[in-house]
């Protein structure tokens, strides 16, 4: 199976009943397939004009009820960032797939990159939290995109399926798990008399969703808004929003939060990766081991939040940190930031449209 | 002893902290909105069964004072929440409500492309020919020579006819109306309402505070009157056997198209069937 088929099956798995989207490398296959499985289980596609009208439509029909995704690249990924904000201020489960390709502007289409990891974080205007997973096998995908609709509705807010072309790309072997065996989260709906509904009450952490037509006729909107979700300039009203729209993230990093560590317990170094370049990394990790060196991998499966608890436990006690990765250096700085000079942190870098090979990664740790 | 008339808008009214209202005296969207209240009434939908989409702008602002679900999103992409919407819930009326910078300008593709698909939407479009939220910006439907605060030299450009734009799209139904002809605007908007399909309805309204005083209509008055004087109705102008240069107002075009919602259930009842086979 291919990581965009595999990514396909998860978000079908995870309950996907809409998809919009508007085609682009190397993210395309993701449309095409849903164009097709997603009528079989009841489901609608629609291609788009463009991605602003492609995530707008996939917000409405979240609030129509159905989950919902649609799968871009990084020029689309761009275009997106005006309602990715929205979803987050508004609490609009969804999930946005960002099969990453060389940049910056259109770069180049089937070549693979991880440069979209700050915009992911920062690319929308205004402050906000937001979840971003990145898959480095086809199994990873499928889980990740499970994970990622979880997540989502769970949270009320958008998850970002960071990919890279490498990933989407690539062949692999799989078994899939049952449908029993997966987990599926749905959003919390209210059970409480419409009149008394608070779509964005402040008291919770993150409040039932209500679909539109249950009769609970509420408001939604971009800008600053009450608990009852009207326009408001009141800083009484404000600010509890704000801090809730963090805390229910903040609050529940563990739940959020994956990595996997290998042989990290007698390392002196490192490596810390993520998406295809994590794939490298642990090759070079093997060549190492065998040469002697004592070298360890902490692979990220969530980038964002930023998993700061096991990047601190390690920096006590490791001599390095090594950040191969397809951009000039994003993640990389979290670790500094994290690691506060406890430990010499360096980045290895790959921007011009070819995968990071073991091999630079080997000549990294023997320098 | 005089019995109190409560009018009927007030039943969908969100009477409670939400007014005054953010438009300024002598605005014509109370009317467009007073207008789209009465024809829901009138077309018998129940609150539950109607939902309420707008962008950024003045008209935009319009949803939160009705008391029915309602989403005020991004600018220019009402449309386009609304398409999945009305995907994800058939069953409810999906009406949007946008000006024409919203509509036509940062919006402008989605709403041929609504119209294209002819997606089951009710698109009102309260033109006043100008940026209002803004401060009076020239938009694609300020007339060529007309001044505003980006146009002191009077506008170089070419304006949109928004409601051929939407024939020639491929809208099932296209109207206009205006502001000063309030209860024909009503009906207009109840037939949009129950028409299936995209239904258009532009209404020709006035922003007196920043496109009239500078363009010699200082008074909300001044730019009714501009209406009343440079608009005629359908029937009128067939009547006297043409326009005479004015603008026309009523049903342009009401015509059978499929539509995007029920072509595609059609798709899904193929699919399914085509996998039952398989199998």
């Amino acid at each position: 199976m291919q990581g965009n088929e595999a990514c396909a099956e998860g978000a079908l798995a995870a309950g996907l009943r809409f998809y919009a989207g508007y085609p682009i490398t190397p993210s395309t296959e993701i449309a095409e397939i849903l164009s097709w499985r997603l009528p079989q289980v009841g489901g609608k596609f629609i291609q788009m004009e463009d991605e602003l009208g492609s995530l707008a439509a996939v917000l409405g029909a979240s609030i129509g009820g159905l989950k919902s995704t649609t799968a871009t690249s990084g020029p689309g990924f761009s275009l997106m960032q005006e309602n990715i904000g929205f979803a987050a201020a508004a609490e609009i489960p969804c999930v946005i797939v960002n099969v990453q390709r060389a940049g910056p502007s259109t770069g180049q289409p089937t070549s693979p990159a991880q440069g979209d990891v700050m915009q992911a974080r920062w690319g929308t205007h205004g402050d906000h939290p937001i979840i971003a997973l990145a898959p480095s096998s086809v199994r990873e995908t499928f889980d990740l995109t499970i994970r990622a609709f979880n997540l989502s509705e769970k949270y009320r807010t958008p998850v970002i399926l960071l990919m890279d072309e490498v990933v989407a790309h690539m062949r692999e072997s799989i078994i899939l798990p049952q449908p029993g065996e997966i987990e599926v989260v749905e959003r919390p709906s209210p059970t409480i008399d419409p009149s008394a509904y608070l779509a964005f009450d402040n008291s919770i952490d993150v409040p039932p969703l209500a679909s539109f037509g249950e009769g609970y006729r509420y408001h939604i909107t971009g800008l600053f808004h009450d608990e009852a979700g009207f326009p408001t300039q009141r800083l009484d009203e404000i600010n509890p929003w704000f801090e809730r729209l963090f805390h229910k993230i903040e609050r529940n990093r563990a739940d959020i939060i994956r990595v996997q560590e290998e042989l990290t317990s007698d390392a002196d170094i490192v490596l810390v990766s993520y998406g295809a370049s994590a794939r490298s990394a642990r090759h070079a990790m093997r060549i190492a081991r065998e040469q002697g060196q004592q070298v360890g991998l902490l692979k990220l499966l969530t980038l964002w939040p930023f998993p700061e608890e096991s990047v601190d436990r390690l920096a006590g006690r490791v001599k390095k940190f090594i950040v191969p990765e397809m951009n000039r250096g994003q993640i990389v700085l979290e670790v500094e930031r994290v690691v506060r000079g406890r430990a010499e942190v360096r980045g290895v870098s790959r921007v011009d449209g070819e995968l990071i090979l073991p091999a630079q990664i080997e000549k990294a740790l023997e320098d | 002893m005089m019995e109190e008339r409560i009018p009927v808008t007030y039943k969908y009214l969100r009477l409670h902290k939400k007014f005054p209202s953010v438009w300024c005296p002598g605005c014509g969207i109370g009317i467009v909105f007073n207008a789209l209240i009465r024809a829901i009434d009138r077309s018998g939908l129940k609150k539950d069964e109607v939902a309420f989409v707008s962008g950024i702008g003045c008209s935009g602002r319009m949803p939160v004072y009705g008391d029915f679900d309602s989403l005020h999103v991004t600018h220019g992409r009402a449309l386009a929440f609304a398409t999945g919407l009305k995907l994800a819930k058939p069953d409810i009326e999906v009406i949007t409500v946008m000006g024409d910078g919203d509509a036509l300008a940062i919006g402008g593709n989605h709403f041929i492309h609504a119209a294209r698909r002819n997606m089951d939407i009710t698109a009102i479009i309260v033109n006043n020919s100008i940026y209002g939220m803004t401060g009076g910006q020239y938009s694609p439907t300020t007339p060529t020579g007309a001044k505003a605060t980006t146009a002191m030299y009077g506008d170089v450009e070419q304006p949109f006819d928004v409601a051929n734009l939407a024939v020639v799209a491929g809208a099932a139904f296209v109207a206009r109306g205006a502001v000063y002809y309030a209860f024909e605007l009503e009906r207009l908007i109840e037939q949009a309402i129950r028409k299936k399909g995209f239904a258009l309805v532009e209404v020709i309204s006035h922003c007196h505070i920043h496109y009239g005083k500078m363009n010699g209509m200082p008074e909300a008055i001044d730019m009714l009157k501009w209406q009343k004087e440079n608009t005629i109705s359908r029937s009128q102008a067939e009547k006297e056997g043409g326009a005479g240069g004015k603008i026309i107002r009523g049903v342009l075009v009401d015509r059978s198209l499929p539509g995007y919602v029920e072509q595609y259930d059609k798709i899904i009842a193929q699919a399914q069937q085509r996998l039952g086979r398989a199998r």
